[in-house]
């Protein structure tokens, strides 16, 4: 009988390894109910943790007075600054290297600051409390605008710091001033504009917004005082972080914290950060002895944990006439609210926004960014971007086309004659990066051919004539925009979080029947870590990707690493699974040299095993060599097939891409339609084509989003106008457009498997594509920078303005 | 708080409990009935995550009393599969066509869209995202979730699937 034997094409599809569309393992759970998110846990005994906050933005506390709340049914403790003082932890060190109330000690800083926290024995019960507990407010002068909290006079925020006039980065020039950070060279840079032959000059802001993940953020934490040990069940994109953090705060040893991140509903950077309501569970299971949930509402997820952005940038391009940039000088006014919670890596108080020169190839720039305080949330988290990238995105996308527009050249061409030539990569810009690869002409070709550019812009001068004749009242925007990230934090010589470098880390254990285990410091939340991470280990060893379980969340079982934001998990841990999966592959290259009785020099690896150079039918499979590593390990070699690495990157990725927005806007009412929404990516390798153009249709969602009304506003008494899904704008299914797609390939020459991360790209390039349309809309008749976000109302405005409405 | 009784046909079993007539429905599903597939994500009825069907229509369990559902038939995002385990064809749909990702809109989302065929059992593009929008997903930008209800639209009407249109 003849036993077919499979092709190689067979076997490779059989691995379902890196660049298969792989069906997600995650979604068997998901579609069925049966994820096991923080709010799923249920203990015996659990109590339930609740916060009083604060109905002003700037007020003094006179008086809390919790006496009515401990008579509520159900009602077992309330917590405040003086009960935490007893702990020292009333306030707890923030990432950026600032210190951040836990509970509100004497004043409160923004509107919704954690006062006082509730524990009853559910959730009904602890709402009783909260609304019970009477607190006295003296209020006291507010600073909401960031323009005025340099001014003289401006009320002094911070108090505990007043006299501390060197910060965690250097020297502090006023009350509200958190720090200067600079780059470039300035005096090159002024020379280059003292001589310039056109320059800009505009204040472009890109306001404040919240990544608002569908899932808040919450815990349970348990503490076994027998034991004396603590649990907590948390929505950590940074689990192993949380818990040296937790470490340090309470004095608990750390193998004695267990930290839990089971299943989360999205992140995009909110659930980096440490929070008042993490610190106040564990607290608060420490008094009780009971397992306590704390579950932040929706409110209190937009009007107090971390939003995003909130940089107003002055920026200024020098040029020559015939179009080529000279220099970039850029100001930023950094507002980062009532403290300074920034999750940043520590020596970057403005994470990595000196990616600003973007693309093209400036000679010379120079960048300071002034952090200031004001009465608003703490955070400055990255929303679905790395550090600060898509606010130096949208910083140098909108100038580029303001500097078109003033040469009065196309804003694509201008990109063109500017970009950074392949050639020239490894490229050092002048703000201090070493961008690893790209081809950057190539990418724009491709896509101004498939998007079909220059018909494009036939049909707006078309339109605008139209318009002009009065046939029309509708106007065209091209939106363009080509951006280049830097993600992949990082490496270990620039990048640590609280000291601890930025590496992360897989330990992969291959059982005796060939089935296998990856454990991770990353965390996903919904970027599909599960399905895709085994592809990498079943290319590199030959196991069916079906055959592997990826496990990422759990500390105790985990190997330490950093986490999932900024881009990071398949440059870094996709570095770490594709080294550990090598130091397997090499282990398991002695053991089949044993069983095939030949030197290891003499086999090559052959997609599912090794087989003897010259002899294909002597071939061992990984199978196999799994059972022998446990069975018959070659004399003097360890048995077992494990290994873990520590992947320490050598550098950042970059990646880029090349977005195109089609819109027309209809001049009476503001109402703008999407007419075409055209992305290509360049990620480098491509491990899962289907998962990157879910990311890219989510984070172009979220682009859609910010870009064209999504805000955290505050009025001038520091109230949050519009701190719910009510007034937040969310797209639905009706109002998202439709997403096309593409691709070229880069591969990153530092990184084992050539990957660059994917999931950030389409909301750094997508909000100045979006924003870019609506100004290239209004450009003919004489506007130059309309600020985000575009609603209609705003949009509406700008042709007012502009004298449209007669 | 005095509790008050209540009946109703969960996933096409019986229940009967006690609740405080403040409970809500989601509480009461989730805590009580220990039914964690409904989602609760803005507790201001705007994102959808807790959507159940009562009675043949899709609500969202967070703006329900638990006792408005007194005698109600209710079906959860756990009472998609048949019994034998065979899953629905929206189940099946949102994973072949990748329309999740965090997965914390799913149950939500799945269980507003089998209403949505039972009352359309055809439904245009525009029909499906006018029929979700009640439904909010931060992850996927709904391009795939359409399809994933377009996969299962054909596949229970037995018609070859009408993609969008790219």
């Amino acid at each position: 009988m003849n036993i077919a034997v499979p092709t190689r094409e067979q076997r490779e599809a059989k691995l379902e390894g890196m660049g298969c569309k792989r069906k997600r393992v995650e979604d068997i759970r998901f579609t069925q109910g049966k994820g096991n998110y923080v709010d799923d846990v249920k203990l015996p005994g659990m109590l339930f943790g609740d916060f009083v906050r604060s109905q002003y933005a700037h007020a003094r506390i006179k008086k809390i007075d919790a006496s009515a709340a401990l008579k509520v049914p159900g009602v077992l403790a309330v917590l405040t600054a003086e009960e935490l003082k007893g702990v020292n932890l009333a306030w707890m060190p923030t990432l950026a290297g600032d210190v951040q109330m836990v509970l509100a000690d004497g004043k409160v800083l923004f509107q919704s600051q954690e006062i006082a926290f509730v524990v009853a024995e559910d959730r009904y019960a602890a709402a009783d409390g909260v609304e019970a507990v009477e607190v006295e407010y003296e209020d006291l002068p507010v600073l909401v605008d960031a323009f005025k909290a340099l001014a003289p006079d401006a009320p002094l925020l911070r108090e505990d710091i007043k006299d501390k006039m060197i910060g965690a980065h250097g020297p502090r020039k006023h009350h509200n001033h958190i720090f200067e950070w600079s780059m470039g060279d300035k005096d090159l840079t002024d020379a280059a504009f003292a001589t310039a032959e056109v320059t800009t000059k505009d204040v472009i802001s890109y306001h404040r917004t919240h990544p608002s993940p569908l899932e808040t953020c919450q815990c349970v934490a348990s503490f076994d005082k027998i034991k004396g040990e603590l649990t907590v069940w948390g929505t950590f994109q940074a689990p192993h972080v949380i818990r040296t953090v937790a470490s340090l705060l309470s004095k608990i040893p750390e193998h004695k914290i267990h930290i839990i991140a089971p299943d989360i509903g999205g992140g995009f950077g909110n659930k980096v950060g440490a929070y008042p309501g993490y610190i106040c569970a564990i607290v608060a299971s420490i008094v009780t002895g009971k397992p306590v949930k704390w579950v932040e509402d929706r409110i209190e997820n937009l009007t107090a944990t971390s939003f995003a952005r909130d940089y107003h940038m002055t920026t200024e391009i020098a040029a020559t006439k015939d179009g080529k940039v000279t220099a970039l000088r850029v100001h930023v006014l950094a507002d980062h609210g009532a403290f300074d919670a920034c999750a940043d890596p520590s020596k970057w108080p403005a994470g990595f926004f000196n990616i600003c020169t973007g693309s093209y190839d400036f000679p010379v720039a120079h960048l300071v960014v002034d952090g200031i305080y004001t009465n608003k949330a703490p955070g400055g988290v990255a929303y679905r971007c790395s550090f600060r990238v898509t606010e130096a995105a949208y910083c140098i996308e909108r100038a580029m086309d303001i500097m078109a527009q003033k040469l009065g050249m196309d804003a694509a061409e201008f990109r063109l004659k500017n970009f950074v030539r392949r050639e020239q990569f490894p490229y050092h810009s002048a703000l201090g990066w070493e961008y690893d690869s790209g081809d950057y002409h190539t990418a724009m070709n491709k896509a101004m051919e498939a998007i079909g550019y220059q018909q494009l812009r036939a049909e707006q001068a078309a339109k605008r004539a139209a318009f002009q004749r009065g046939e029309t009242r509708d106007l065209r925007g091209i939106g363009i925009s080509f951006f280049t990230e830097i993600v992949g934090a990082g490496p270990s010589r620039n990048c640590d979080i609280l000291g601890v470098a930025m590496f992360d880390s897989c330990e992969i254990r291959v059982h005796p029947t060939g089935a296998a285990i990856a454990r991770m410091g990353t965390k996903s939340q919904g970027q599909g870590h599960e399905t895709t991470y085994a592809q990498i280990i079943a290319t590199e060893i030959g196991i069916p990707a079906d055959d592997i379980m990826v496990e990422e969340g759990n500390t105790d079982t985990a190997p330490y690493g950093l986490g999932t934001y900024g881009s990071r998990s398949t440059p870094v841990a996709g570095a770490a699974i594709a080294m550990a999966s090598r130091k397997i592959k090499a282990k398991a290259q002695m053991i089949a040299a044993y069983m095939l009785e030949v030197h290891e020099d003499d086999l090559e690896w052959d997609i599912d095993g090794f087989r003897v150079k010259g002899l294909p039918e002597k071939y061992k499979g990984m199978k196999e060599i799994a059972w022998a590593a446990y069975n018959s390990p070659p004399p003097g070699l360890e048995p077992g097939l494990e290994a873990v690495s520590y992947y320490d990157p050598p550098n950042m990725t970059y990646p880029f891409g090349a977005y195109f927005c089609v819109m027309d806007i209809d001049v009476d009412t503001g109402v703008y339609k999407i007419r075409r929404f055209y992305a290509l990516d360049d990620c480098g390798t491509r491990i899962n084509p289907m998962i990157i153009e879910g990311q890219v249709h989510g984070g172009l969602t979220e682009a859609f989003a910010i870009a064209m009304g999504q805000e955290i506003r505050y009025d001038e008494i520091g109230n949050v106008v519009g701190g719910s899904f009510m007034d937040f704008f969310i797209p639905t299914a009706v109002e998202t457009p439709k997403w096309e797609t593409d691709y070229t390939v880069t591969p990153s020459p530092h990184h084992p498997i050539g990957a660059k991360g994917v999931g950030e790209s389409p909301n750094v390039g997508g909000v100045p594509c979006f924003s870019n349309a609506v100004n290239d809309a209004f450009s003919f008749l004489g506007s130059r920078h309309i600020q985000m976000p575009h609603d209609h109302w705003r949009i509406w405005e700008v042709a007012k303005g502009l004298g449209l409405h007669g | 708080m005095a509790k008050t009784h209540v009946k109703m046909n969960v996933n096409g079993r019986e229940v009967e409990s006690l609740v405080e007539p403040r409970t809500l429905l989601i509480h009461h599903l989730r805590e009580n009935l220990n039914l964690t597939g409904p989602h609760i994500g803005c507790d201001t009825t705007h994102c959808g995550a807790c959507t159940v069907d009562m009675n043949g229509k899709s609500v969202k369990s967070c703006t329900v009393f638990a006792v408005q559902a007194d005698g109600a038939m209710i079906t959860t995002i756990e009472g998609m599969a048949a019994p034998d385990g065979t899953l629905h064809a929206l189940q099946e749909g949102f994973r072949m066509m990748h329309g999740l990702q965090c997965g914390f809109c799913t149950p939500g989302m799945i269980v507003r869209a089998h209403r949505l065929l039972q009352e359309i059992p055809n439904p245009t593009e525009e029909e499906i995202r006018f029929g979700i929008a009640g439904n909010l997903c931060r992850c996927t930008g709904y391009q795939n979730i359409v399809k994933a209800i377009q996969y299962a639209a054909a596949k229970l009407s037995g018609a070859p699937m009408q993609e969008a249109a790219e």
